[in-house]
């Protein structure tokens, strides 16, 4: 994190990463709140449902619901007739809303959604990785990951803006780690409502629902439209890249905190190896150069916050001197072994003059720890590629042999 | 027909879909036959059956699909369906 002139240490409180993020979301104006409460993402929908309770979210409507598929299909009823929606989910609760979730972005409904990353079923396992929300990746989300809880809490008052902003129109996932950003207890710096307002200014949606000019929400689309809609989501992704940034430089203006816009980059000047990676992993990998630029390895770090739009552009940009490149997926393919992100970023580089050899790592599935010494490995066998070349391109780490 | 942002549009724009073109054989009535019963127009499910000023009806192709369930329906078969040739 950039900060503008020094951290604002006397507003600093120790709060819970889902209380940072409710509060931001309170200070953000909601008009309708709707969840079904799910681990890890249960904190956050309470504090929220407190915050009403105690009428601290004026005009606002907390909607009970027996399901996460019922819980965004509210919302796109409620931002229909206008507005301001957010919700919040994770794992199994995403995966039941994979069909809204195509119906939001098809709809162009500016809706905000936390995602508390957590792995997928089965073997039941409530621990964070980031398979629920890359397995939502095509449909038409813009996803933001976060690197730690202010950022959590700023990302999401940045996702309103962007989502809301008329060349985009498009809904917003702020993925968190779960526990590890949600359960954790840090000090932080709570949204200013004053500056909240003025970086965010009211909903103006394009249509709504209104008995008194009856219009038509969700209609069919034959042949020979259909294709055109999905032109338009993309043409929309495309200018969300832009309005990342936009969003992000904004927010650095006004509350003097900055992440990055579509990526981060952190000791690449010089680097021969890159490792790039999404979420609270980054934290760990900065530690970890530290320790290795130590002892003279020219190592560097390339953090993902835009996984869709995917930011190609500004990730060939960054790693255009690498002589390696290290993916850390917290996710895979099944059947390709590979990890998204790392799948991703060779493949943008192929019709290119950087012929960089690019690996990949699978890791920390289902809340498995992710220690200094894991990533220094990976680093050193990164080492080994620059001098002899690839052996393995993508790999599980840390598979414990001993019970298979 | 232009576009809009998210398909929001005006009610009735299903109009200007004409699913006529849909149609594989059509309805023709033989009026002779005909006994102003209304059935065809009562279970037409696009209303693609018009009452005309004389009690009797006639088919709006624009919209009739040749689903044939006025002319299954019709009890004195007073409908045919005709191979749809254009």
């Amino acid at each position: 994190m950039v900060t503008k002139g020094k951290l604002e240490m006397e507003k600093m409180v120790v709060v819970e990463g889902s209380y940072a993020v409710a509060h931001a979301v309170k200070v953000c104006r909601p008009n309708v709140i709707s969840a079904y409460p799910i681990t890890p993402q249960t904190h956050i929908v309470e504090g929220l449902s407190q915050f009403i309770a105690d009428g601290e979210i004026q005009n606002c409507e907390y909607i009970n619901v027996e399901s996460e598929f019922s819980a965004l299909s509210a919302l796109v009823g409620s931002s229909a007739v206008g507005a301001r929606c957010y919700s919040a989910t994770t794992s199994q609760g995403l995966e039941l809303m994979h069909e809204v979730l195509f119906n939001v972005s098809g709809m162009r409904m500016p809706i905000v959604m936390t995602v508390v990353n957590r792995a997928v079923s089965a073997p039941i396992n409530i621990w964070n990785d980031h398979q629920d929300a890359i397995s939502q990746r095509d449909t038409g989300w813009i996803q933001l990951y976060a690197e730690d809880l202010q950022e959590a809490a700023d990302m999401t008052a940045q996702a309103f803006k962007i989502a809301e902003d008329e060349e985009v129109l498009m809904p917003v996932m702020v993925c968190m780690d779960g526990f590890i950003l949600s359960h954790v207890y840090e000090p932080v710096v709570l949204l200013e409502q004053e500056l909240t307002d003025e970086y965010l200014p009211t909903y103006k949606p394009l249509n709504i629902l209104d008995p008194k000019k009856p219009m038509s929400f969700g209609t069919l689309a034959d042949p020979n439209y259909y294709t055109e809609f999905r032109y338009l989501q993309q043409k929309a992704m495309e200018n969300a890249l832009k309005k990342i940034e936009d969003a992000a430089n904004e927010f650095y203006d006004m509350f003097g905190r900055y992440y990055g816009g579509l990526t981060d980059k952190y000791q690449t000047g010089d680097a021969d190896i890159i490792l790039v990676a999404m979420g609270s992993i980054v934290g760990t990998i900065k530690d970890t150069i530290d320790k290795l630029r130590q002892k003279g390895v020219k190592v560097g770090l390339l953090k993902v916050r835009s996984f869709r739009p995917f930011p190609a552009e500004a990730i060939k940009e960054a790693i255009k001197d690498a002589k390696v490149v290290a993916v850390l997926d917290k996710n895979i393919s099944l059947g390709l072994n590979e990890g998204a992100l790392f799948t991703e970023i060779k493949s943008c580089l192929y019709n290119t003059e950087n012929r960089v050899p690019v690996v990949g790592y699978m890791i920390g599935h289902g809340g498995r720890d992710i220690r200094m010494s894991t990533i220094e490995n990976i680093i050193s066998e990164a080492q080994e590629v620059m001098e002899s070349g690839i052996r393995k391109e993508s790999q599980f780490t840390d598979v414990r042999e001993e019970i298979l | 027909m232009k576009i809009t942002t998210g398909g929001v549009c005006e009610p009735g724009t299903s109009l200007t879909n004409k699913t006529g073109g849909w149609r594989t054989f059509k309805p023709v009535y033989d009026y002779d036959k005909c006994i102003k019963c209304k059935l065809c127009e009562l279970l037409c499910p696009d209303m693609a059956v018009l009452p005309r000023e004389d009690g009797y009806f006639q088919f709006d192709y624009d919209y009739c699909k040749g689903c044939g369930i006025c002319a299954n329906e019709c009890p004195k078969a007073a409908i045919n369906m005709v191979l749809e040739e254009k």
